[in-house]
């Protein structure tokens, strides 16, 4: 259902040009569980972004589901994005002045569905990331696993095709990471596709199928 | 987006960034006070002239003896020429059909006196049009009612003060005082306040055209004040009266007929000055106010790329963060504009309640301009900042950043 083709980011810097992707071609499949590995500046993190539609490539071709996004304008890549692929991040971000339970209504805000609609998706999501009692806490009330609980339930709450986690884990501690880690790959197992960006080999290796960059290329490919 | 959900979101966004609103409303609010007061006052000072140049309705004529040359400028008060105004000069003058009333003055000092009390006042000899003509008003007894210029009589008002200083808290109407070698009797005293062409009415002792003359032992006039019936008629009276009186006077252009234009134009330069002055004040106040809440705006806005990022990630376009942005900014430009107006008005009301010399007032179109320029400002400076967020690629706003790379 991903299909890549030929991929390239080039970024200008100072007077040189940067092969942030350089030819990537890339086939996953629907509810995958994916995990892209590789140092800092190996294209990891431009490969998700483009994957996610938050950014474009230079050349090459993207095709979701079948459709080529890459030709597609940025209010119908915003409908794709928000019909397909949810986001989980680093650093969370949640919305502050937000509270758990309005963080996670506002993809639905956006797409403009009704309040009763958005009543019962929201209590189901919330009771299944165990968040009920901590619904009407801001984010600052909560604790890292619990803000990054609650930014899952943002990403899956208009039922996404595809799950994006940039080093979901990567400010938490052990504890809540392995819980964190858990919940996505219960996701997954409902069919979920998921594609996690780590430089975490544990984290990593946890995917069957593991995919290592460097240099703007995948170097290294292992499916268990 | 629904649109109540869209108003909800700005709804959260003032109501739960209370210290960013609070701050953005002050500026907002300030940006438009300072314009409306310095205005203001400005504009009350420029009434102020105004109204004390404006000594003269605007269809009255006034004549007095000696040729002036010039137009500008006022003559002198005590200009004793070879040939007097004389109250025959008044009586022809009353005989000119688009002459609607002649008030004849005669004016100098005298000693008054009663029961042992002496004051020096000015004594200002008229007939009972000039009370009229000038709206002078009696708080207590009345005006003599005798029209006939010729004829004396003892009666006489006096201003407040001086009744005051004479009588304290006893009775003045129906006494006699003495003013010089003659007796008159108090019929009349003159209300509170009064003010007329640069006298203190306060301190005056007013009586018939006649007595004044053979008190001060004279036959010319000081002036003759001149109502016409229609202002339309100003120019042709100015022009029959001094054709008349040159008539009169045989064939000697020997006096001056001045019209508020005329006085007014004397002080034209110094109206002008307070216009720019008024205008410059609004400007740079408009200036300062709109460096202020741009400020606050580009702040507001640009602090919050990031946000602008995760909402396109989470499906929102660009068009919808735009708006979302313009909105805020607009409803909070709105309220924060009104209430300082509100604020503007309650600041005058106050000033005007215990500033008695000047009177302050906004002008519409200050109002109206600092509510535009409050608006236009918010708006501007919130789109710039959130359409430049809006159009870079989700990833780079989430970073925060202007540009990757650089």
């Amino acid at each position: 259902m991903i299909e890549l083709r030929h991929l390239q980011k080039d970024f200008k810097v100072g007077g040189d040009t940067v092969h942030a992707l350089d030819d990537v071609s890339l086939d996953i499949l629907s509810g995958e569980y994916v995990s892209i590995m590789g140092p800092s500046g190996s294209g990891k993190s431009t490969l998700m972004n483009i994957l996610g539609l938050l950014d474009r490539e230079s050349t090459g071709e993207y095709r979701l589901n079948g459709q080529n996004v890459s030709v597609l304008n940025d209010v119908e890549r915003t409908r794709v994005r928000r019909e397909n692929i949810g986001f989980v991040f680093q650093s969370y971000h949640l919305i502050p002045r937000l509270t758990a339970r309005e963080n996670i209504e506002l993809p639905m805000l956006l797409a403009g569905i009704s309040p009763k609609e958005r009543r019962i998706k929201l209590d189901a999501v919330l009771q299944k990331l165990s968040l009920v009692d901590r619904a009407h806490h801001s984010p600052n009330q909560l604790s890292g696993g619990q803000r990054q609980r609650v930014a899952i339930g943002r990403a899956i709450v208009m039922k996404p095709s595809i799950l994006l986690a940039d080093e979901p884990t990567g400010n938490l501690d052990s504890k809540s990471g392995s819980d964190v880690t858990h919940l996505l790959e219960s996701l997954n197992e409902e069919g979920i596709t998921l594609i996690v960006v780590t430089h975490d080999q544990a984290m990593g290796n946890r995917a069957p199928r593991q995919l290592n960059m460097l240099d703007g290329r995948i170097n290294d490919e292992i499916k268990v | 987006m629904r649109w109540l959900d869209f108003l909800r979101f700005i709804g959260q966004v003032l109501n739960r960034h209370r210290f960013r609103t609070l701050m953005l409303w002050l500026a907002i609010a300030i940006g438009v006070v300072a314009v409306n007061l310095l205005t203001a006052l400005g504009e009350g000072a420029k009434v102020f002239v105004l109204n004390e140049v404006n000594l003269l309705g605007r269809k009255t004529l006034i004549v007095l003896p000696g040729k002036k040359e010039t137009t500008g400028g006022m003559p002198p008060l005590s200009g004793q020429s070879p040939r007097s105004l004389t109250i025959k000069d008044a009586q022809a003058i009353s005989r000119l059909s688009a002459v609607k009333a002649v008030a004849p003055l005669v004016l100098g000092n005298i000693e008054v006196s009663y029961a042992g009390k002496l004051r020096e006042v000015i004594l200002l000899g008229t007939t009972p049009s000039f009370f009229l003509m000038r709206n002078l008003e009696v708080s207590q007894g009345k005006v003599w009612a005798n029209v006939d210029m010729q004829k004396g009589e003892a009666v006489c008002l006096i201003g407040h003060q001086l009744r005051h200083e004479l009588f304290k808290s006893s009775p003045a109407l129906g006494e006699w005082v003495r003013a010089g070698d003659r007796r008159f009797r108090v019929i009349g005293v003159l209300k509170e306040t009064e003010t007329s062409f640069g006298f203190d009415m306060a301190d005056v002792m007013i009586v018939p055209i006649a007595s004044a003359q053979s008190l001060f032992n004279v036959d010319g006039l000081f002036r003759i004040f001149i109502e016409v019936k229609y202002f339309s008629q100003l120019v042709m009276a100015k022009q029959k009266i001094t054709a008349l009186l040159k008539k009169r006077h045989e064939g000697e252009e020997d006096v001056t007929v001045i019209s508020q234009d005329a006085m007014l134009s004397s002080v034209q330069g110094l109206l002008d000055i307070l216009t720019i002055a008024v205008a410059g004040i609004a400007s740079i106040s408009m200036l300062v106010a709109g460096v202020l809440i741009m400020n606050m705006m580009i702040i507001t806005v640009s602090q919050r790329t990031k946000e602008i990022g995760l909402l396109k990630a989470l499906g929102a376009t660009a068009g919808t963060v735009r708006l979302l942005f313009l909105c805020e900014a607009g409803l909070i430009s709105l309220l924060a504009s009104l209430s300082g107006l509100v604020i503007s008005y309650a600041v005058l009301l106050v000033a005007n309640t215990y500033i008695d010399t000047l009177q302050f007032y906004s002008p519409w179109w200050a109002q109206l301009s600092s509510l535009l320029l409050a608006m236009s400002f918010s708006l501007l400076f919130a789109w710039l900042p959130a359409r430049r967020a809006a159009s870079m690629a989700p990833v780079d706003a989430l970073q925060g950043q202007q540009k990757r790379g650089q």
